[in-house]
């Protein structure tokens, strides 16, 4: 049977996770913003060895499952250097490493969408390649690619709750915890699900408003 | 003040010019026409080093493009070019267009940057227009700006990539009328066309390539009465 009763006292409980889950999330996306572009400029640079480090970092993080690398940064990586790392970090860490091999490589596909013409207009006017970048094209990458980053970024939210598996007290984690007190889990995580929805339509809702105010040139 | 010895462009085994030499003096307009595959954009876009050209050498003023020692960028400064398709910022203001370079690039103040885009936007007859975004102006605005954005560097030769060939033909009377005016004050440009008519009254001289050779070095008159070789003849038959 079905008994809320029994969870409702602990429902503050697994709302403060909320706090670390956008902790834990938004550490992730600002890192894995700024290596997706650093990668994908390599991606799309002329530099040889640059590309290929990039191209081999992308397709680890990307062939291999999240929660074994969450794991081995938080287990594996004190055991080799001998220092201790907190879970919130650690989660921070791996979702942010494994974040920028994705967004890099939706940042590059968003780069080469851009009209060549961009940068034949750019380079004919003396414009040196950084500022080309941060100034023309990356600006309109990013509006290009914006559907695609808040999808990354969604998803994120929602793949954040593995961190329950190093102990990070996120909404998740908090289900379980509460669940585990009285054996009343299924009342516990549907609470937390609930919040993870309910965080999932705000963001769609922010994402769809971002994206209007972008397009404004349109 | 323009010299271009030898010019050979391939692309793979594709040789599309194969060994230009020409000289253009300060202040003269250039009119390069010719049949389509003539090489004729190449060679345009070989001046300011968007192609790099596989052999021959180019010299603007003191400057030897074609020298791996010469900073390029300098050159470009120097260089202005209008594309067929504009190639305006979209997500930069008419202003922004015009005035990102020499803030950016030549380290112009705010202030003077956008008195010089304004008096340019006056110029071209687009005033009214400097807040909007380009996607708000027609083919013919759109070239305008550009042409307004090149000129906004104070540049010594302007390049003309086809300007008028991807407008509708209601537009290309303002944009030809633009350039004309430039021409009249003295700049020194070089234009890829298949407007003939213009070419006959503004150019000081006709280019004609065809099969990535220089066919033909003329002046207007001469070209269009009676051109020397048989395949401006044929060209010519063709189009006009």
């Amino acid at each position: 049977m079905l008994d809320f009763n029994a969870v409702v006292p602990s429902i503050p409980y697994i709302l403060k996770g909320i706090g670390v889950t956008l902790q834990i999330v938004l550490g992730a996306t600002i890192m894995g913003m700024v290596l997706g572009i650093l990668l994908a400029l390599c991606k799309i640079g002329k530099v040889t060895v640059l590309r290929i480090i990039a191209d081999f970092y992308t397709s680890i993080f990307r062939g291999t499952p999240l929660v074994l690398q969450l794991m081995i940064i938080y287990y594996a990586i004190p055991q080799l250097f001998d220092i201790n790392i907190d879970p919130m970090p650690a989660a921070i860490l791996a979702f942010g490493l494994n974040s920028g091999a994705y967004i890099s490589e939706i940042i590059r596909g968003g780069i080469n969408a851009v009209d060549k013409g961009q940068q034949e207009a750019s380079l004919a006017l003396g414009i040196p390649y950084a500022k080309m970048m941060k100034d023309i094209i990356l600006p309109q990458a990013m509006k290009n690619i914006m559907p695609a980053l808040m999808n990354e970024f969604i998803t994120l939210n929602k793949e954040s709750a593995i961190v329950t598996v190093i102990g990070a007290l996120d909404i998740m984690r908090r289900a379980y915890v509460v669940g585990g007190s009285n054996y009343h889990y299924l009342e516990a995580l549907m609470i937390a699900g609930v919040i993870y929805y309910i965080m999932t339509l705000i963001l769609t809702f922010l994402g769809k408003k971002l994206e209007k105010r972008m397009s404004r040139s349109d | 003040m323009i010299k271009v010895e030898n010019l050979h462009k391939s692309f793979g085994k594709n040789e599309v010019l194969k060994g230009i030499s020409t000289e253009i003096k300060e202040k003269e307009v250039i009119a390069i026409i010719g049949p389509s595959g003539s090489g004729k954009s190449t060679f345009l876009r070989c001046i300011n080093l968007l192609e790099e050209p596989t052999n021959g050498v180019i010299t603007i003023g003191k400057d030897v493009v074609t020298d791996k020692s010469t900073n390029i960028m300098k050159v470009r400064e120097n260089v202005g070019m209008v594309f067929q398709h504009f190639h305006l910022f979209p997500h930069k203001t008419v202003l922004e267009n015009i005035t990102y370079a020499p803030r950016n690039v030549q380290g112009v103040s705010k202030t003077e940057a956008i008195a010089k885009a304004e008096e340019l936007l006056r110029q071209v007859g687009l005033h009214e227009k400097r807040d909007d975004y380009p996607n708000r102006l027609s083919g013919g605005q759109k070239q305008r700006v550009a042409i307004a954005r090149a000129l906004a560097m104070n540049p010594s030769v302007m390049l003309f990539d086809e300007p008028t060939s991807a407008l509708d033909p209601e537009m290309v009377k303002e944009v030809l009328a633009v350039m004309k005016s430039l021409a009249d004050s003295g700049m020194t440009m070089i234009i890829v066309t298949h407007e003939m008519n213009f070419a006959r009254e503004v150019a000081d001289r006709i280019l004609f390539l065809d099969g990535g050779q220089l066919v033909e070095d003329t002046p207007p008159a001469q070209f269009f009465k009676e051109p020397k070789s048989a395949r401006a003849k044929e060209f010519l038959e063709k189009v006009l």
